[in-house]
């Protein structure tokens, strides 16, 4: 027996850990719909297997929870189950020695308070109100419920304009949702069990760019019925497509001088070329939409005119004002605020940064979209400052390495102080408070506060302010529309107003700023509505047949994930950085669907919804 | 066409078709258990799994279309170690009581288990269990279902009444009714299908037996028993006894041996229903604008759940004809026991049905209009028939024919087809055509509401050229879609014979269960043949009847048969508090 040795994990260990790392994976593609009682009895029987079993709450109580959990599934529940739930985890969170019994007993206290009438429900009716409607999990994610197998089997089929018409059916940007897409359908994919969840916005754009143009299909019958469309954004646009499609007349109110919303005046072009931007939107106006552009409602026309001279409204103006720190020298020349820049750039008037030193202060996508923007237009040194962890940054991953490889640098936890001036009360200088991170906040995000260190400069002829936007309510609030206390229009999930019949609203202007398909789902979603409220039920239908699924070999394969021309080339030029999928990668990436609208639940209940 | 080879068999194949339709081709028996063609081919069970050369894991014969090349293999060791072993995980969670169980004998889950030659239990047995509802004819027991989903497919997407639905997630995902309540608190039409497709015992119809035999043994009572047109061409499949020989005679002789003390034919009352029901639609159309159109047959107790539940704005349309079974039993208790001087509270009433449904319409409150009493006391479905029979030692095949007694045991021709979908149509249009004219018409002129057609129309001419509009639907599917026609506008019509099951009571819910096939069609030939055979076809020829109206009723009608052979439609509920 040597005096020591160096430890070596044995073999079952290492099977653990492979089966801790495939546990990982099942969980990361967790359906919706799972029951929520099982759940956590499963959490609670797993948190089980590591305690240590020296105290007596964690060694015992993990044991009774588990216990008491499987007799509220098997329906044997006594009516005080909960109660003694809860009291376990309370004396376990209060008294166990360690963080195995403490950690475990604080999550089930949150799922006891989170879905306790689940809980009843299970003791009161012995079964389980969750699942009977497994959905295809891409589906369920997609706000606008897009028929994803559908159109991964038109592409792998090579039937790229009927990928295109299934997409379409959901969503009539197609191209925009290729491109920028924030793609949640790839969170639960399925495949992640197998591998990984599928590239599906890449196969979505490989469609869009091999489709070419694909005609509109025929608006049904005129009805007569007029819409206005305030906000020619994505929400807007969606809903005037499929009443287009419905026979109503529409007309849509766009306060800019161009159409697009957020995806013209938010996503820059090197990540989404504003020709294939023009042509979807010249796409969707075939199909007989009016356009005013230019028109600021609430100013030259009046709500109310609207509301007299249409049979139904909807309003989708998007989060477009800005915020500003509220620091000593926001005012000063060269200081913007994202939006402002971002509009500009929109509107054809990009700026001239050579030789200046930007700064944008923020961490999320428009941050980003900031920071690569500056270089493009030729800054000398771009600097993103921000008062959290980079692992903290809301922006997409590949956003900030993106960021990060055009030579992007990078202050963060570094607070803004104040801007300093020179004679001319321009921008010269950011003064910033270094940062420690700190406990976890409400948000359950770390909380960084001032470090023990004195504020630092950052030269800044320009400032960027890219720490959210706002919807400008002033002449909502004069139109007598109601808010919400975050400042969005207060509309219900049909996308009625309060108390306003025949106003609908969607999109940015009632969640705060978010994604483009959510915007799209709420035009879609006020569309369907507008149709009823006008007394109609047009539906719309998929027009393609899906070719069947093949059976398959469960064989892992990568997943092809989307290259980027080189960051020497790209940050020279207004081109797109990404590149497309090859021939190639999209047969072998869109082979890889599991096919989930037939196999599993699909086949039986979770197939797919023909029409809305 | 597809080239494969299946077991070292060359087979050829339409495109589409699947790797269990390829070998059905060449003889080679492919087990299932959840699937039904064309109705649930959802690869649920994985009993039907095969080796396809290329392909690591087995495929689900029933759900994988063929392709070219294809080289599978149905019944390798590896196959079948892997079937079987589906099985015994199945059998876990199924009770395997199978001395006690309705369906032993005739259970495709027994009968796969013996097929793989299990002869023990592989695993522990995990029994779901749930509580029975004594008030619905329809019994679902839990510990028995192996999720094949058959029930909730075919209430769905047949019937559309979305009784079953597939509860719960995860592993204790099962069957239960769509709204969690029992039985009997549904909207259930207790047409019995989900029976009729369930490959196991969990549902069955309520055993009513002891009830008969409890009134066999009770001497004081006089039994009288009635059997519907449809169960004469269905009870001897389970016996074997070839259908030419299993003549509505010989099925007298069986109820003979039984024991009841009158064996007659709810025929009888079927012919009385067409002569009340004839009359009330001559009645109706001649007052057009005092009624709601079109009007409806009411003979099918499902059929009258449906309405009443799912339709209610239509109730007043259906005729006021109480059924033929209520009719025979309301008769039973009046005329037949003063002609006999027996007390009708000592009368028992029994009927042999094809349906379960009606097991619930005998306990309809409202149809008490003899004496008091329930006019008809217990409801027997053919298979229970049967079972009795079997456990009476009764051997039919060994017996001869005998008649019905007399007076309610005869029927015609236009009383037969009542069993078959468009029969009572037949039948009305027969004895509604002689009313007008007093002439009969060729018995065979109305044959275009007759076949398995779900969803028939035509148009009769009437004296005075008058078009009469009429339609045949059966299965209620085919219901709901003629009822929203009939409320959009899109069709119109004057009379509409509706049955609940597919094809009429010859496919009813109380019928003989045969493995992943129905026989409702066959049946429905066997009636009309007997029809055609019939020297008597008009209900109106019928001299029971004629001599019921002369003796009693006096005219279809009239103040006595208003009281005992109508029923107010909208006086009675289907939940009653």
């Amino acid at each position: 027996m040597s005096r020591l040795e160096l430890r070596t994990p044995g073999r079952a260990q290492e099977v653990v850990d492979l089966l801790c790392r495939t546990a990982e994976q099942r969980l990361a593609a967790n359906p919706n719909g799972v029951c929520p009682v099982e759940t956590t009895k499963n959490f609670v029987a797993f948190a089980r297997s590591q305690t240590c079993g020296k105290c007596s709450p964690c060694r015992i109580g993990l044991a009774q929870t588990v216990e008491l959990l499987e007799q509220v599934l098997r329906g044997t529940a006594r009516p005080d189950a909960i109660k003694r739930l809860e009291e376990i985890a309370r004396v376990v969170e209060e008294t166990a020695d360690c963080a195995i019994g403490i950690e475990t007993a604080k999550t089930l206290g949150i799922a006891l308070r989170g879905f306790r009438d689940d809980f009843e429900a299970h003791i009161q009716t012995k079964r389980c109100h969750n699942g009977g409607q497994s959905p295809i999990p891409c589906v369920a994610n997609c706000p606008a419920a897009v028929d994803i197998p559908g159109y991964l089997a038109c592409v792998h089929a090579g039937r790229y304009a009927d990928a295109v018409r299934v997409i379409r059916k959901d969503n009539p940007f197609p191209s925009a949702c290729g491109y920028v897409c924030e793609h949640p359908c790839e969170s639960r994919c399925r495949r992640g069990l197998v591998d990984a969840p599928l590239n599906i916005r890449g196969l979505k754009r490989y469609a869009v760019d091999f489709a070419k143009e694909v005609p509109q299909p025929e608006r049904m019958p005129s009805t007569g019925k007029k819409v206005a469309i305030i906000g020619g954004g994505p929400s807007g646009l969606t809903a005037a497509y499929y009443l287009a499609l419905m026979g109503h007349a529409v007309t849509v109110f766009e306060k800019r001088k161009r159409l697009g919303g957020m995806i013209r005046y938010g996503i820059p072009d090197y990540r989404y070329p504003r020709e294939t931007l023009d042509a979807e939107i010249k796409s969707i106006l075939s199909l007989g939409i009016e356009v005013k552009l230019g028109v600021d409602v609430g100013k030259e026309i009046s709500y109310d005119d609207l509301r007299r001279d249409y049979d139904a409204l909807y309003i989708a103006i998007g989060a477009h004002g800005d915020k500003k720190l509220r620091c000593k020298g926001a005012d000063a020349k060269g200081v913007y605020s994202a939006v402002e820049l971002l509009r500009a750039v929109g509107d054809g008037n990009k700026p001239d940064f050579r030789g200046k030193r930007v700064v944008v202060i923020g961490g999320g996508n428009v941050a980003m979209d900031c920071l690569r923007s500056a270089v493009r237009f030729g800054a000398e040194k771009v600097t993103c400052v921000y008062r959290r962890r980079k692992e903290d940054m809301t922006a997409l991953p590949e956003e900030i390495e993106g960021a990060v490889g055009e030579g992007v640098e990078f202050l963060t936890l570094h607070a803004p102080v104040e801007i300093e001036t020179d004679m001319h009360g321009v921008a010269v200088e950011l003064w910033i408070q270094p940062q420690i991170v700190g406990l976890h906040g409400a948000d359950g995000r770390p909380q960084p506060f001032n470090a023990a260190a004195p504020a630092t400069r950052v030269p800044a002829d320009v400032v960027l302010m890219a720490i959210g936007q706002s919807v400008e309510t002033e002449p909502l609030e004069a139109a007598g529309i109601k808010l919400q206390r975050w400042g969005t229009i207060s509309a219900d999930d049909s996308a009625r107003v309060e108390d306003m019949p025949g106003v609908f609203a969607g999109g940015d202007c009632v969640t705060g700023p978010a994604t483009v398909i959510k915007a799209i789902a709420a035009g879609k979603v006020a569309a369907a509505n507008i149709d009823e409220y006008l007394g109609y039920r047009h539906e719309i239908q998929l027009s393609v047949d899906i070719p069947s699924p093949h059976f398959y070999n469960l064989n892992a394969c990568g997943r092809v994930n989307m290259l980027e021309r080189e960051s020497c080339e790209r940050k020279n030029d207004a081109a797109c950085v990404e590149l497309g999928m090859s021939e190639q990668e999209a047969r072998q990436e869109s082979s890889r669907c599991l096919r989930c609208d037939h196999f599993g639940y699909g086949r039986f209940r979770g197939g797919r919804e023909g029409k809305w | 066409m597809v080239n494969l080879t299946i077991n070292g068999q060359s087979v050829q194949i339409e495109e589409g078709a699947t790797i269990l339709d390829a070998a059905s081709r060449v003889g080679v028996e492919i087990p299932t258990l959840c699937y039904w063609k064309g109705l649930n081919q959802i690869g649920a069970c994985r009993v039907c799994v095969v080796e396809v050369v290329g392909y690591d894991r087995l495929l689900p014969a029933c759900d994988t279309p063929v392709e070219d090349g294809m080289v599978v293999r149905t019944h390798s060791p590896k196959v079948v170690q892997a079937r079987k072993t589906n099985v015994q995980l199945i059998l876990s969670e199924h009770n395997t009581s199978c001395t006690t169980c309705v369906r032993s004998g005739n259970c495709e889950l027994q009968k796969l288990s013996k097929q793989l030659n299990i002869n023990r239990d592989a695993f522990t047995s995990r029994l779901e269990s749930n509580e029975l509802d004594p008030a619905s004819p329809l019994v679902r027991e839990a510990d028995k279902c192996v999720k094949c989903m058959r029930c909730i497919q075919v209430c769905d997407n047949i019937q559309t009444v979305n009784i079953w639905s597939f509860l719960g997630i995860g592993s204790n995902a099962t069957v239960g009714t769509t709204e969690n309540k029992p039985l009997s608190q549904t909207d259930c039409s207790y047409c019995g299908q989900c029976v009729t497709h369930c490959p196991v015992g969990a549902l069955t119809a309520r055993d009513d037996t002891d009830r008969v035999l409890e009134m066999l043994a009770d001497q004081s009572v006089t039994t009288l028993v009635q059997v519907a047109p449809a169960v004469r061409a269905a009870w001897q499949e389970e016996f074997g006894i070839a259908p030419d020989l299993a003549t509505p005679q010989r099925l007298a002789a069986l109820l003979r041996r039984i024991g009841f003390d009158y064996v007659f034919d709810t025929n009888f009352a079927a012919d009385l229903t067409i002569m009340e029901e004839a009359s009330e639609f001559l009645e109706r159309f001649a007052h057009k604008e005092d009624y709601q159109w079109p009007m409806f047959t009411s003979c099918c107790p499902g059929w009258m759940r449906f309405l009443k539940t799912k339709y209610p704005e239509f109730t007043a349309n259906a005729s006021t004809a109480k059924s033929p079974q209520q009719m025979f039993g309301a008769i039973a208790k009046s005329y037949f026991a003063e002609r006999k001087e027996l007390d009708p509270h000592n009368v028992r009433v029994v009927s042999i049905m094809p349906c379960m449904a009606k097991k619930s319409e005998c306990e309809i409150a409202s149809l008490r209009d003899a004496c008091g009493d329930p006019d008809v006391d217990v409801v027997l479905t053919t298979r229970e028939l049967n079972r009795l029979v079997a456990s009476l030692g009764i051997k039919p095949e060994q017996l001869a024919d005998e008649e019905f007694d007399s007076p309610l045991g005869e029927g015609t021709g236009a009383a037969v087809v009542f069993g078959a979908t468009g029969g009572v149509m037949d039948a009305a249009l027969r004895t509604a055509y002689f009313m007008l004219t007093g002439a009969n018409p060729s018995p065979d002129a109305f044959e275009q509401v007759r076949g398995a057609k779900p969803w028939k129309e035509s148009v009769v001419k009437a004296p005075g050229d008058v078009d009469v509009r009429v339609a045949v639907v059966s299965g209620l599917g085919n219901t709901r879609k003629l009822l929203d026609a009939l409320k959009r506008g899109d069709v119109e019509y004057d009379f509409v014979e509706v049955m609940a099951c597919p094809g009429g009571c010859a496919n009813g819910g109380g019928q003989p269960i045969h493995e992943r096939s129905e026989r409702g069609e066959t049946r429905a030939t066997a009636l009309w043949n007997l029809d055609a055979n019939m020297a008597v076809r008009f209900s109106h020829e019928n001299q029971s009847v004629k001599t019921l109206y002369d003796e009693y009723l006096e005219k279809p009608l009239g103040e006595k048969s208003h009281r005992l052979l109508h029923v107010d439609q909208l006086g009675w509920d289907v939940h009653p508090n």
